[in-house]
């Protein structure tokens, strides 16, 4: 067990594309950090120089206080799980757990000891004279942590694991993750492109896009206080509204439509709104409220996802389902619930209006002060 | 479905009639005598002297020094189809693993040179190579027999398609769990291509078993002849007012066959083994 430091790391490839740029992530010791993002952000590329599986063009990889930047992977104390699982398809699970311990000189009899140990905390111990290939997929992922599990391991990587399940079982599997890793206490690194898995695993969250840190910060206080607007339109589905507007004094103007802020927010004219689609709700009579054009409905049995437009440009509420879908619909939003962003950088002004939301903003570090923006 | 059975039967039927008839043939025409098969030409019923025709075939010596049996030139041909394919499976692997698990320069254009050579018959090269070991005294050597031989570019071509699909996870995890390359090749890649090996060896034993013009170049010492220049040598030996032993001739050619069919037979097991479950 270890922390892992990783300070300005940068992964350039021959010709010169920069896959990682410049990323540093201080991970403590025992914490569950996902890195999430879209296919090519650089979120395995990272992995995989943890790893040791590609070499680091620049920067420094710390496990423990050890720079492990020219350290074989095997002598990197990590353990990794891979998306296809990678088991040795000749060898038996059992085989394929002892591996990395015999190769390291492990006496027999711990290793039996420590394979038995993993195997009845997976539930693997009726499977460990089969092969892989008599095993079903949440078998084999299983005994892919396995393998991972019996080595002790200063810290786990975790490259989309879950990808190859069905979607039943993959929600299963990651609560088996989270438990194991909490019971184990052992620093985690996980890379997943599902923004569900990512919220629902981490301790900490690191939003990756194009090689670059969008925003570290708990599930929650990413989800709630986005550091921009590719963050607000990545976590949570819905995806979050993102409407651009123009501020005139106190009100806001989408086009034809306007709320009124009541007060005088701190942030040029020009200006990306962003609105989760369940803080949208009916406007009762008296409110001010936006008309949205209704398109189309998903019925997702618990809530109702409403689609339409706002004088032309998309949004999605997400409403109760006993709520009558007309063919306009006002809807109205609580202005502490709106969400700013640069019209151009797409970075997030900090909330301008005071109390609300003020706690969360403190502990998200990439989060723009509206002091930097004025 | 039903329309078409008998017709399926007959095709194969036919097929069965051409493919082992000759063999028949030659296995009947082996059980009679010399004489016999002179004046009534092939035989398709057994003739009564199976058992005294291998025997001679197998013990009796023979040839020019009078030293050469049927089993010594068994024997020859064995360690020649054995030794050939056994050699080829091994270097052509580590061919194979250099070329697609080593970042090393021109290993695209190694391949591709050896590549090329598959276009290259032996015989092209026979005048040389034969040189080369004239030169090295290795001549009347089983290592002159099969050394020469061994490069296979059909093999490395093979070894190397098949381990472009391992998967390159299975050597990420591997080299996380400690295995250099060394313990990589013997733990991982040797196991996974067991099949590939079974089907390489079918191949390549045949192929040396079946040897003619290499094995007549390098051995003039009789005691390294092989079953099939044997074949010849007896058709040869008896010229002038002798009958030609034909009985042995086809005695010997039967011989011939049975370690080839044996090798593919137990092999045989084991590559379609591999191919039902085949999953890396």
């Amino acid at each position: 067990m270890a922390a892992i430091n990783i300070t300005n790391v940068s992964k350039i490839y021959a010709g010169g594309v920069e896959a990682v740029k410049s990323v540093s992530i201080d991970i403590a010791d025992g914490e569950f950090i996902v890195l999430v993002g879209p296919s090519g952000c650089g979120k395995s590329t990272l992995l995989r120089m943890v790893a040791g599986l590609e070499a680091i063009s620049k920067g420094t990889v710390e496990i423990g206080d050890r720079v492990i930047n020219d350290v074989e992977p095997a002598e990197r104390d990590i353990a990794m799980v891979f998306q296809n699982y990678a088991l040795y398809p000749h060898m038996t699970v059992y085989n394929n757990l002892a591996y990395g311990l015999k190769n390291r000189g492990t006496p027999k009899a711990e290793i039996d000891a420590r394979v038995a140990e993993a195997a009845r905390m997976l539930e693997i111990e009726q499977y460990l004279t089969r092969k892989p290939r008599a095993l079903s997929g949440g078998q084999r992922q299983r005994v892919a942590m396995g393998r991972a599990i019996v080595r002790k391991p200063a810290a786990f990587l975790f490259d989309e694991p879950l990808s190859n399940l069905d979607a039943k079982l993959r929600v299963s599997m990651r609560g088996e993750i989270k438990q194991l890793q909490k019971r184990l206490g052992t620093t985690s690194l996980y890379v997943t492109h599902d923004q569900l898995e990512a919220m629902t695993l981490a301790d900490r969250l690191v939003v990756l896009n194009g090689g670059q840190i969008e925003q570290i910060g708990r599930p929650l206080d990413v989800y709630h206080t986005p550091a921009s607007t590719f963050v607000a339109s990545f976590i949570g589905s819905p995806a979050m509204n993102l409407l651009r507007g123009t501020r005139e004094g106190t009100q806001l103007h989408f086009g034809s439509q306007m709320l009124d802020l009541n007060r005088a927010p701190a942030f040029p004219g020009q200006i990306t709104v962003g609105m989760r689609a369940e803080d949208l709700r009916v406007a009762a009579a008296g409110d001010q409220s936006l008309t949205m054009k209704v398109e189309y409905i998903e019925e997702l049995g618990a809530q109702r996802l409403v689609h339409g437009t706002i004088d032309g440009k998309k949004l999605t509420a997400s409403l109760s389902p006993d709520i009558e879908i007309g063919e306009t619909m006002a809807l109205t939003i609580t202005p502490e619930r709106l969400h700013f962003f640069d019209a151009d950088t797409g970075k997030r002004f900090d909330q301008p209006f005071a109390n609300a939301g003020s706690d969360r903003m403190s502990t998200s570090a990439n989060v723009i002060k509206l002091e930097n923006a004025l | 479905m039903h329309r078409t059975k008998l017709f399926d039967h007959v095709i194969l039927m036919m097929g069965v009639f051409f493919m082992v008839g000759p063999l028949l043939v030659a296995l009947m025409t082996s059980s009679h005598e010399a004489a016999d098969i002179h004046r009534n030409g092939l035989q398709i019923l057994p003739g009564g002297h199976f058992i005294d025709t291998y025997t001679t075939v197998l013990t009796r010596e023979g040839g020019f020094t009078g030293k050469i049996t049927g089993l010594r030139m068994m024997m020859n041909s064995l360690i020649l189809g054995i030794g050939f394919a056994a050699g080829k499976i091994i270097l052509s692997m580590l061919a194979a693993y250099a070329l697609v698990y080593f970042r090393f320069r021109f290993a695209t254009i190694t391949f591709w040179m050896i590549f090329t050579t598959l276009l290259l018959p032996l015989e092209v090269r026979i005048l040389p190579s034969y040189e080369v070991m004239n030169t090295l005294k290795l001549t009347n050597t089983y290592t002159g027999l099969i050394v020469p031989l061994l490069a296979s570019a059909t093999g490395t071509f093979y070894f190397r398609q098949f381990f472009k699909s391992i998967p390159d996870e299975l050597l990420e995890a591997a080299r996380i769990d400690g295995a250099g390359p060394f313990k990589f090749f013997i733990d991982v890649i040797v196991p996974l291509s067991k099949t590939m090996i079974a089907a390489i060896f079918i191949i390549m034993f045949v192929y040396g078993w079946n040897q003619y013009l290499w094995p007549t170049l390098m051995t003039t010492d009789e005691s390294f002849f092989t079953l099939v220049r044997g074949i010849k040598q007896i058709l040869l030996v008896w010229v002038g007012s002798n009958i030609p032993d034909y009985n042995e001739a086809f005695a010997l050619a039967i011989l011939a066959m049975v370690p080839p069919v044996m090798i593919v037979m137990i092999f045989q097991r084991w590559f379609i083994k591999g191919l039902t479950e085949s999953d890396k």
